[in-house]
């Protein structure tokens, strides 16, 4: 562990504490919620501020400890923040027309008289 | 006074990082159906991107950003094909 100047560590603390803390306030949620499209809401949690906040502080760690500079931990940012939406969108239609095919009482079920969706080009 | 209060904050969030992966490895072991499972996977995934850079940030070394990179784009596309595959039953058409 190398000395930073204390106007620099107090932050990168704060922001390494309060993005675990947001991580696995999200897995808690992810263990004590009740159904799963109550659960798809929990991780997100961590997913944005969370790991934003624990970039934010490797930034502002190693742009002081190397009195550069150091901005790549922006590619993990956008990258996330891109594809967990994504991700979790296919995962929740996955899981949407698996119940619906179950007939399952969670989900509304399908209706014969509905237009059958049109495809997207 | 900076070095002590730095290495008391990285400690105290692997240990928060380490008990959320147990978290979601407790849903991807115990998880009621497969799509629990999956989104535990992702929620995995994330957090060990997460403690691998605060890894980075306690040994001062910039090589631990590339593996947290690599693990996030491999869960992008993991989790991407596993609900590609629950929804249609298999992964390329």
């Amino acid at each position: 562990m190398n000395d930073l100047p204390l106007w620099a560590a107090i932050p990168v603390a704060l922001l390494l504490l309060f993005g675990s803390a947001l991580a696995l306030i999200g897995s808690i949620g992810l263990v004590n919620l009740r159904s799963f499209y109550a659960r798809v809401h929990a991780p997100t949690l961590g997913t944005t501020l969370g790991i934003g906040s624990i970039l934010l502080a490797s930034m502002l760690y190693f742009s002081v400890l190397q009195t550069r500079f150091v901005l790549h931990e922006i590619l993990i940012a956008v990258f996330i923040v891109l594809s967990t939406p994504v991700t979790l969108m296919l995962l929740t239609r996955a899981a949407l027309y698996r119940d619906q095919r179950e007939g399952s009482s969670e989900v509304p079920a399908v209706l014969p008289s509905d237009p059958p969706e049109k495809e997207v080009p | 006074m900076s070095v002590m209060l730095l290495s008391g904050a990285v400690l105290i969030a692997q240990i928060l990082l380490v008990l959320a992966m147990g978290c979601a490895a407790w849903r991807v072991l115990w998880g009621p159906r497969a799509q629990d499972r999956v989104l535990a996977l992702d929620a995995l995934y994330v957090n060990a991107a997460m403690l691998l850079l605060v890894f980075g940030i306690r040994s001062g070394s910039t090589h631990y950003f590339e593996a947290a990179l690599l693990i996030a784009l491999l869960g992008f596309v993991a989790t991407a094909a596993l609900s590609k595959f629950l929804m249609r039953g298999e992964v390329i058409e």
